[in-house]
């Protein structure tokens, strides 16, 4: 009945179409990212010749042929397995307290479940200063996250070096802080974008805030939130192999040791160790995700 | 059970989707709300069913003015109000018997709910709500594997195990075909009949209201253009109700 009551368009009819054109808006876009490029290259002092000069060359060639061949003597390699199992252990506690640390931020740092949207309609007659406190709340948990996350991990390192001494603690801690700054944004979001729908039918059954959180919340974004803690345990991973050169334990320890006494053989070793692992542990992490 | 003095509901935006509405609903009544889309039927629901508060008027639910209570009090409220979705609003990763007791959630303190993730409570009384809506082999099916029929019938469930005293259905047929829509209508009325809950239906199709309840609310714009008897309803009425707008589903269901 509609379909018989409006026009249909032939094919005729195109030539009255107004064919999209570029506006002036999107060409002045282009010409400031263009323009931003070009002073990038100058400031950030971008020298190609230095790199693939003559000089540039033969340092390279230096440096790529001290790591040949690979130390695999067998004390050597013992020594790497005791390391490589500490950067693991830090990648996994350093994810666990990410976990920790962001998951209850998330939950103050989303607006649906604190002061915004269907669960708050009706809220008009709670007192101003319940609400300021609810929002307030909501802004001191972005703020943390926001901190924790600006602050690079090498940097948290070297003040919990710093606080707690050396060794892989520190390299935890660091993770722990800086992951958790980022797993608490991205988890915000997720939680922030899952469907409103079963949340409205919830509310609108009497249920709690909290129930609302694990029946309506988490079982729509479950799958997505650990698949993006895994995401994060494969990103740890690096980290912690790279927080050792600032002494927080694990192979980057052996890496920064190696470097200073200008073994670059067992460097390459090192490095080898380290793309295996992390090489491991992005496969296992596809398998889990896969499985969900 | 529901009286609506001048009730209006305008959203930030300015629109007024509810305008003016003066409303008696007694307990135990079947009412259908027809109208063109647009009309602001769902918005009356989402007053009804306090998920939504009036800009101005007042909206009694038994004894109490649900426009003014405190959140707390309004969760009581919203205890004895179920609610049935054009969406199903289920949550589609947990298993049916979830879906279904989450009717409990009201009543259920948080440890409990939690619990019941793990090891479902009052099993019983999910199966037997499903029994009841014609699905009892579901009870631990995954509901995003459920056909939209059967994702409405949990759903019907959800609201059966919530044991409220009115069932308010938001355009409850609209994602199912005609003939399946018809049946879930007929298990509606059924159900609130034998347990006397009253039942506030809002339908995009006019002959299952005709069909099946005794009073037919007009709404259009926001108002209530007429409140009368299906037989009261004729052609005329309804065109009146429909001018301008897309035709109603009478024409199209009965060739």
């Amino acid at each position: 009945m509609s379909l018989r009551a409006s026009r249909v368009h032939t094919w005729d009819t195109w030539g009255t179409l107004e064919a999209p054109r570029w506006r002036p808006s999107s060409l002045l876009a282009m010409l400031l990212i263009g323009g931003l490029l070009v002073g990038s290259w100058h400031i950030a002092e971008i020298e190609p010749s230095l790199l693939f000069g003559k000089q540039g060359r033969r340092y390279m060639w230096d440096f790529a042929s001290g790591l040949f061949p690979p130390n695999v003597s067998p004390a050597f390699l013992k020594l790497l397995i005791v390391s490589a199992i500490e950067t693991m252990q830090i990648s996994i506690m350093g994810t666990v307290l990410a976990i920790m640390l962001g998951f209850p931020l998330a939950l103050l740092a989303t607006d649906r479940l604190c002061f915004a949207g269907i669960l708050y309609e009706m809220d008009g007659h709670a007192s101003p200063w319940r609400r300021g406190l609810r929002r307030a709340t909501y802004l001191a948990a972005r703020m943390v996250l926001n901190l924790c996350r600006s602050i690079p991990d090498v940097v948290w390192a070297l003040m919990f070096v710093r606080v707690v001494g050396l060794g892989p603690f520190p390299g935890v801690l660091a993770i722990g802080v800086s992951y958790g700054g980022m797993l608490g944004k991205i988890y915000a979001e997720i939680l922030e974008s899952s469907p409103d729908g079963p949340v409205e039918a919830l509310h609108a059954a009497g249920a709690g805030k909290l129930s609302i959180l694990t029946y309506g919340f988490l079982p729509q974004v479950f799958a997505n939130l650990v698949s993006y803690g895994l995401y994060r345990w494969e990103c740890a991973i690096r980290s912690a192999a790279i927080l050792g050169l600032v002494g927080a334990g694990g192979l980057g320890q052996q890496i920064e040791l190696s470097m200073r006494m200008f073994e670059y053989q067992e460097t390459s070793t090192i490095l080898l160790v380290v793309f295996l692992l992390v090489t491991a542990v992005d496969h296992l992490s596809t398998m889990i995700r896969r499985a969900l | 059970m529901y009286r609506l003095e001048q009730v209006r509901k305008v959203f930030a935006d300015g629109t007024v989707a509810v305008d003016d509405v003066t409303l008696r609903v007694d307990p135990g009544e079947r009412v259908a709300v027809i109208g063109p889309s647009g009309a602001g039927k769902t918005t009356l629901f989402r007053l009804l069913n306090g998920t939504l508060r009036p800009t101005s008027g007042r909206l009694w639910f038994g004894e109490e003015d649900i426009a003014g209570l405190s959140a707390r009090r309004l969760r009581h409220i919203r205890r004895r109000i179920g609610t049935v979705y054009q969406q199903h609003n289920l949550v589609p990763q947990l298993r049916v018997v979830h879906n279904v007791l989450a009717g409990r959630l009201g009543q259920w303190s948080w440890p409990t709910a939690l619990w019941s993730l793990i090891t479902p409570r009052d099993r019983p009384v999910a199966a037997s709500a499903l029994e009841q809506v014609g699905i009892p082999e579901k009870l631990y099916a995954r509901t995003a594997h459920l056909s939209g029929g059967q994702q409405q019938r949990v759903a019907i469930a959800r609201v059966l195990v919530q044991d409220p005293a009115v069932i308010l259905a938001d355009e409850p047929v609209s994602s199912v075909d005609p003939t399946l829509g018809r049946t879930i209508i007929q298990l509606l009325v059924h159900l609130a009949e034998t347990s006397k809950k009253t039942l506030l239906t809002n339908l995009h199709a006019v002959s299952l209201a005709l069909d099946f309840f005794p009073r037919l609310i007009g709404f259009r714009q926001g108002r209530v253009v007429f409140d009368l008897p299906p037989e009261a309803v004729t052609e005329d009425v309804l065109a009146e109700l429909y001018a301008g707008s897309e035709s109603h589903m009478l024409a199209s269901e009965c060739p």
